[in-house]
């Protein structure tokens, strides 16, 4: 590997978050973006050339080292790491309208969902996969939620245009097109 | 009382939390039913529907909770608009159940999403990421379980291992700046100009040299007589001051 793919290579390691592509060429001071994009992608092609127990993702606004699937049950079960808890449907439910129509407010969730939402938008913005973006200029000016770059990495996305587009879900709303955030 | 930052959430009441691991509300429950009654969903049999509804909700206790009674109490009514006699032509009549069906569309899309979602996140789940280790905890003290005779042994030990230390005595020797500055005085009541060693005592002691040094370094400071070195480790020549003196 090329110098500053080494580079790279140890800054991905020792940290703990994704590390976005502007932190990784302030690493370098003889660097570009288009160089740290090209010594990226030498890592990620000798991981997996080479077949390593890790990969390179891009997700969230950064990039990570992960380890590869086939490999979380024994980490488990050795207790080397936690497997993070599973949302719940109705979380779920929440964040997929979130998502999909944000900026959205707390009225138009319960309308969707047909039930109350109060204590689920606070424990989602609690585990910080949503944030209020903004106030709506409606009666009451309601708090408007949108989701975050925690969201993105929560399901290893790059950006939110990677969830298919709702005229690609099986069920197309034939009232009203749906928008994509 | 101090606020946590998500206290910017609606904290409207909330009026009745229950957790379901069935159903995530009445839209979930009604969509399950449809299939389950093998319906079409554009042409939903409401009266037959809404009776299994409420039993659904009865058998499962859910008969107290808002959002499920609101949907009972909907499709009652939607039962109850279609049993109506129609008025007015075929056009203008607007089927009662159309803004229930946009709902479960709307609803099943978003089920939909969370089954994407869902593989997603189950995707990532598998994946670890580099994360710091907690601290250890340090290890509980172990309790101190030792005689005096053992405890003496090991000070014994200590004591024996360890180097006696140097000592030395110091014993503070006065100078006599006093007595050099009256024998200064003298030579140069005789002399006017003398080399330091004249004003040293034969086979001097080390203070007696420290006392003449300070005496002259004094008598100079009150200008009673002025010292010079020609070069470098020469010798050191003492002169009186006549004006110094009468001062």
């Amino acid at each position: 590997m090329n110098p500053l793919a080494k580079l790279l290579e140890a800054a991905l390691f020792a940290s703990a978050r994704p590390i976005p592509i502007g932190e990784l060429v302030d690493l370098d001071p003889d660097s570009s973006p288009a160089a740290v994009r090209a010594a990226l992608d030498e890592i990620r092609e000798t991981y997996d050339v080479q077949g390593h127990g890790v990969e390179l993702v891009e997700l969230g606004d950064g990039w990570q080292i992960l380890t590869r699937s086939e490999y979380a049950e024994v980490i488990e079960r050795a207790q080397l790491a936690v497997r993070p808890h599973r949302l719940s449907g109705a979380a779920l439910e929440t964040l997929a309208i979130i998502a999909y129509r944000q900026p959205i407010g707390r009225a138009e969730i319960e309308g969707i969902r047909g039930v109350n939402v109060g204590s689920i938008l606070k424990s989602l913005h609690e585990r910080g996969l949503i944030e209020v973006v903004a106030r709506s200029e409606g009666l009451g000016r309601p708090l408007l939620y949108g989701t975050t770059s925690l969201f993105l990495e929560h399901f290893a996305l790059r950006h939110l245009e990677e969830l298919p587009r709702a005229d690609e879900l099986a069920i197309a709303l034939k009232t009203e097109p749906h928008p994509v955030a | 009382m101090i606020l946590a930052p998500h206290t910017v959430i609606d904290d409207a009441p909330e009026p009745f939390v229950i957790e379901l691991s069935e159903y995530s509300g009445p839209l979930d429950l009604l969509l399950t039913l449809i299939r389950d009654e093998k319906v079409d969903i554009y042409d939903i049999p409401i009266a037959r529907i809404a009776e299994q509804f409420l039993l659904r909700i009865r058998t499962l206790g859910l008969d107290q909770a808002a959002d499920y009674l609101e949907m009972a109490a909907r499709l009652l009514r939607i039962k109850a608009q279609l049993l109506l006699p129609r008025s007015g032509s075929d056009d203008e009549w607007e089927d009662p159940r159309a803004e229930l069906v946009r709902r479960l569309l709307e609803y099943q899309q978003i089920r939909e999403i969370v089954d994407h979602l869902e593989r997603l996140s189950d995707d990532r789940r598998r994946r670890y990421a580099r994360s710091y280790l907690p601290e250890l905890p340090a290890p509980p003290q172990a309790p101190l379980a030792l005689s005096l005779v053992e405890l003496l042994a090991a000070v014994d030990r200590v004591l024996r291992t360890s180097v006696l230390p140097d000592l030395h005595d110091v014993i503070p020797r006065p100078l006599d700046v006093d007595g050099a500055m009256q024998t200064v005085r003298g030579v140069l009541a005789l002399r006017e100009r003398v080399p330091w060693r004249d004003v040293i005592p034969s086979d001097p002691e080390r203070w007696q040299i420290l006392s003449v040094l300070l005496a002259l370094l004094e008598m100079a400071r009150r200008g009673e007589l002025s010292l010079e070195q020609l070069a470098p480790f020469s010798n050191v020549w003492i002169s009186r001051e006549s004006a110094g003196q009468a001062a």
